[in-house]
């Protein structure tokens, strides 16, 4: 596979890794650095399970060329959890017990992360709509939805 | 210390599980792995005239090419499957779905295997296809197999009578009473014709298999499957090898719905690593998990004769399995789905024919629900009818005609332990039933349907654990269960938990591996709390008696007034004489070691029904009872149906953790609203025209109904561990009826084919004002 050298920040932490021009950023990500939180499923970017933060944007990472980190700063759900104390939003999706199989569950937490970022008290629909684009096949929704509300509320009694 | 069953405890691996770092097969990379991609069929039934791989074979990158051929040089009869071995591992002399797998081409670098399917060449003399069930089944229809090829695998599909020349390899039948001279006798006869299309279970982890060569080991297969077991015996009995040479070990699956049952790629995998002599990772996409198994799509003709007071006194049930080119589970299907087709009611003549017809489409197998949502839209729905035009309440029809305990169902089992009438109850309240529902006006009109479901608990299945406990005093649980995200980790570890007193938090239950967990059927048929449950009590029982024996001369105590506590043994009204397990590990192995084995196993009963009328003393090990109501608004101008409640009751026995058994069932409602709503597998002579999630749309969040409510009956089974039985498919299965049912009361017309599309459901708007619409 022809590699090219690419650098970015990954999770905060300066990294350097040589990446196929076709390879996509989660499978870089796999392959490289070991993080499994990004996974491909749809490989379309339609489901949300491969979900990564670039340069505060979450983006597909199935649709996302490796080769395009470079430079950028990259968040998986593996860094929301850096030192060992899980975010709001991952206390939140265990307390309402938001998944089954867990396949769709980092995707769902970066996005919900990012929609509380946006809107740190969304709305029902508002919720539904934010999340429309990230998948869950075991059905385990209405708890989903329980978990950002109960995010939104730990992530204000915070300030 | 609290009880352990009965907790709402979460998933043990949850931390796991939002850190992203749980185990799945689809994660596991091995040193010198390759990754095998498939190049399959790009037609649906033809004679295989070349398959010409010469210049894939020295494409760069690539290791090996493996086609059908090479397979026969390390398994001379490669044909697989559960019921039927009818299945090649790589097609042989001819193709028969498009996407079946013709050959393999393995590289350490996937895009290099990827790109060197396009150098494959093969040749195609097509041969007359056949993809209606209906049609299939007719005499002179196309043969998808020349040859039928029964398995023997298990128990309950050893009777299935195959059936030679002709597409339909199975042919169930129900005979009870006599429905001619009923019919004849009734007020009003009905009869409809249903229609489910193909659909997909879609986990969103695709299917996966690693396997390892295993040199002087054994053959180490990895795989993202619900039957480990059922994996292991039948790649040995593929390689004429004994079942100790194989080993098959899973992690956490993303999500299974039946799709990752029995075998899949599991047989491929195995031998392109023993023909490589590298580890082979085969890893589905998406789209391809479409062609590799689907549910059954159905045809099913609903006859039913009433009295002019709403008895029914008699059903007639026709059903056509559209199978696809192999027989997967079918077979258990056709028989399984079949002698419950006439409901959970109480009819004394009833007659079922169930037919698994081979046609030219990916095969077909089990979806959360063994062709039970299939039959209960047909009979759910034809219940509304029936009801509506004997101006019947449909609630009211429902419990005229129920099941009781006690009473004989249409297979001649005795109905026990059930909550057929706790669940109408239920159901009823929690839809307000009595009180009216406020219909709408205009172009939004409103309305409520219930629908009402029975499932048989499969039966004769085995399951077996073993229980540790190490020097320490730590429990560790050896089963074979599969934790596909249902929760099953949690629970069982709650059973052994009970059983030795301990927290379940405590208790460690290891995934599946053949070399160290004993058989167990399946993580199928919510079957793993009942069978697996019984399993770890029984070697939890072992534990504690031998702990108790142990501890009555050390405490000078009667081995009958010891009992387990948090970790210890104690004398009961012997001031606080007690001794932990750690300790009394001690006094008998020496501080810090040894090992305490205990081991169970359970195995249903079971009557193999006669094979001409379907009777059967014991033909389920429990029943599954559930009720579903659904309140919907449909738009008159669009056919855009919006459910705004979706409520779901069930009788789940004894909830070992309501927690869990409540969002299993919510989870099993909206995967089955996906299939009432949207989904629906499209294909155009054979080819499938929407695979993917990009085409084939299931339910977001945004669609998801307003309200999902969830209502647990507990009706305890006397054989179920502390009373519990199977519910992992409960959920789902009346809930595309219930809702037909809420847009039947809200529009006056009725749909007869899943899914409820706006297209559907607005044709039938027009067809039934007289202004039909243009095809
Ligand atoms: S895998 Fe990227 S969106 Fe589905
Ligand atoms: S928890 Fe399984 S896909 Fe969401």
């Amino acid at each position: 596979m022809e590699q090219l050298r690419i650098r970015f920040l990954l999770n905060g932490e300066e990294v350097e890794a040589g990446v196929a021009p076709v390879e996509n950023l989660v499978q870089a990500l796999r392959r490289c650095f070991h993080l499994y939180g990004g996974r491909e499923s749809c490989g379309q970017g339609i489901c949300g399970t491969c979900t990564v933060i670039v340069n505060g944007r979450a983006v597909s990472g199935c649709l996302y060329l490796a080769v395009l980190a470079e430079g950028t700063e990259v968040v998986t759900v593996e860094g929301l959890s850096a030192g060992g104390r899980l975010h709001p939003v991952q206390e939140a999706f265990i307390s309402c017990s938001a998944f089954q199989c867990g396949f769709c569950t980092p995707g769902m937490i970066l996005m919900s992360t990012q929609l509380l970022e946006e809107n740190p008290d969304p709305t029902d629909q508002q919720i539904r709509h934010y999340l429309s684009g990230n998948l869950c096949r075991c059905g385990a929704y209405p708890e989903i939805l329980q978990a950002v509300k109960t995010a939104a509320q730990a992530l204000a009694s915070q300030k | 210390m609290p009880r352990q069953a009965g907790r709402s405890l979460r998933r043990l691996e949850s931390h796991a599980k939002v850190t992203g770092t749980v185990e799945y097969v689809h994660n596991l990379e091995l040193p010198g792995m390759l990754h095998g991609k498939i190049f399959r069929s790009t037609v649906p039934h033809a004679r295989l005239a070349r398959v010409d791989v010469a210049a894939a074979r020295t494409a760069p990158g690539v290791e090996q090419v493996i086609t059908g051929q090479d397979v026969l040089s390390i398994i001379p009869d490669p044909y697989y499957g559960p019921a039927f071995h009818d299945q090649p591992i790589l097609a042989l002399e001819k193709v028969r779905f498009a996407g079946e797998p013709v050959a393999i081409v393995l590289a350490a670098d996937p895009y290099a295997a990827q790109a060197a399917l396009d150098l494959i060449e093969v040749e195609y003399e097509e041969l007359p296809a056949v993809y209606n069930e209906v049609e299939a089944a007719l005499k002179g229809a196309p043969l998808v197999h020349d040859k039928l090829r029964p398995g023997s695998m298990f128990a309950d599909l050893i009777h299935v009578r195959p059936r030679s020349g002709s597409n339909v390899h199975v042919d169930y039948r129900v005979r009870r009473g006599d429905v001619e001279e009923a019919f004849r006798a009734s007020e009003r006869v009905f009869e409809d014709t249903f229609h489910t299309p193909a659909v997909a279970a879609a986990p969103l982890e695709p299917i996966v298999t690693v396997a390892e060569p295993g040199g002087s080991g054994p053959l180490t297969i990895h795989s993202a499957t619900q039957n480990p077991s059922f994996v292991r015996g039948e790649l040995a009995r593929l390689l004429g090898w004994p079942e100790n040479r194989v080993r098959v070990r899973t992690a956490f699956l993303g999500g299974g719905f039946g799709g990752k049952q029995y075998i899949k790629l599991e047989a491929l995998a195995a031998a392109s690593t023993l023909l490589a002599q590298r580890p082979v990772k085969i890893s589905l996409t998406m789209d391809e998990q479409f062609v590799t198994i689907t549910r059954h799509a159905s045809t099913i003709r609903m006859k039913t004769g009433v009295s002019a007071d709403g008895r029914i006194l008699a059903r007639e049930c026709e059903i056509w399995w559209n199978g696809g080119a192999y027989a997967d589970i079918g077979p258990r299907v056709t028989q399984k789905a079949g002698f419950t087709s006439a409901g959970p009611y109480d009819i004394e003549n009833v007659s079922i024919d169930s037919y698994a017809v081979y046609t030219n489409l990916p095969p077909a197998g089990a979806l959360r629900g063994f062709g039970v949502p299939q039959v209960n839209w047909a009979h759910e729905t034809q219940g509304d009818r029936i009801a509506r035009e004997l101006g019947m309440d449909p609630l009211e029809f429902r419990l005229k005609n129920l099941l009781r305990n006690g009473r004989p169902q249409a297979s001649g089992t005795i109905l026990q332990d059930s909550g057929t009438e706790e669940v109408t109850k239920e159901v009823a309240s929690a839809m307000r039933w009595a009180e009216p529902l406020d219909c709408g006006t205009g172009t939004t009109r409103r309305g409520r349907g219930v629908a009402l479901a029975i499932k048989a608990g499969v039966t004769p299945t085995t399951s077996v654990a073993i229980v540790t406990l190490a020097g320490d005093g730590s429990c560790t649980v050896y089963a074979g269960t599969v934790d596909v995200g249902q929760g099953s980790q949690t629970v069982l570890a709650q059973i052994a938990a009970e059983g030795l007193a301990l927290r379940a938090e405590e208790v460690r239950v290891i995934h599946p591996d053949t070399d160290a967990t004993p058989y167990d059927m399946g993580s199928v048929g919510s079957r793993s709390t009942f069978h697996m449950g019984l399993a770890i009590q029984g070697a939890t029982e072992q534990v504690s008696r031998q702990l108790i024996e142990m501890a009555a001369p050390v405490l000078g105590a009667d081995a009958a007034d010891l009992e387990l506590y948090d970790g210890s043994v104690v004398a009961r009204g012997r001031g606080d004489a007690e001794i932990s397990f750690r300790e009394l590990m001690a006094t008998r192995f020496g501080k810090n070691t040894g090992t305490l084995v205990g081991s169970g196993s359970f195995t249903a009963s079971y009557d193999t029904p006669d094979p001409d009328t379907g009777q059967s003393d014991d033909v389920a090990v429990f029943w599954m009872i559930g009720a579903v109501g659904a309140e919907v608004t449909v738009d008159t101008e669009t056919g855009k149906v919006m459910v705004q409640r979706l409520v779901n009751v069930a009788d789940v026995g004894k909830a070992i953790n309501p927690l869990l058994v409540s969002t299993q069932l919510s989870g099993g409602a909206l995967l089955q609203f996906g299939y009432a709503m949207s989904e629906e597998m499209r294909f155009e002579e054979g080819q499938l025209v929407n695979s993917g999630l990009a085409q084939y749309k299931i339910p977001t969040m945004l669609d998801m109904p307003k309200s999902v409510e969830v209502v647990l009956v507990e009706v305890p089974h006397r054989n179920g561990p502390l009373g519990a039985k199977g519910m992992g498919e409960t959920g789902t299965l009346a809930v595309s009826a219930a809702i037909g049912n809420a847009v039947f009361d809200a529009l006056g017309v009725q749909v007869k084919e899943l899914p409820l599309t706006p297209e559907r459901v607005l044709r039938a708007i027009r067809a039934g004002a007289g202004r039909p619409l243009e095809d």
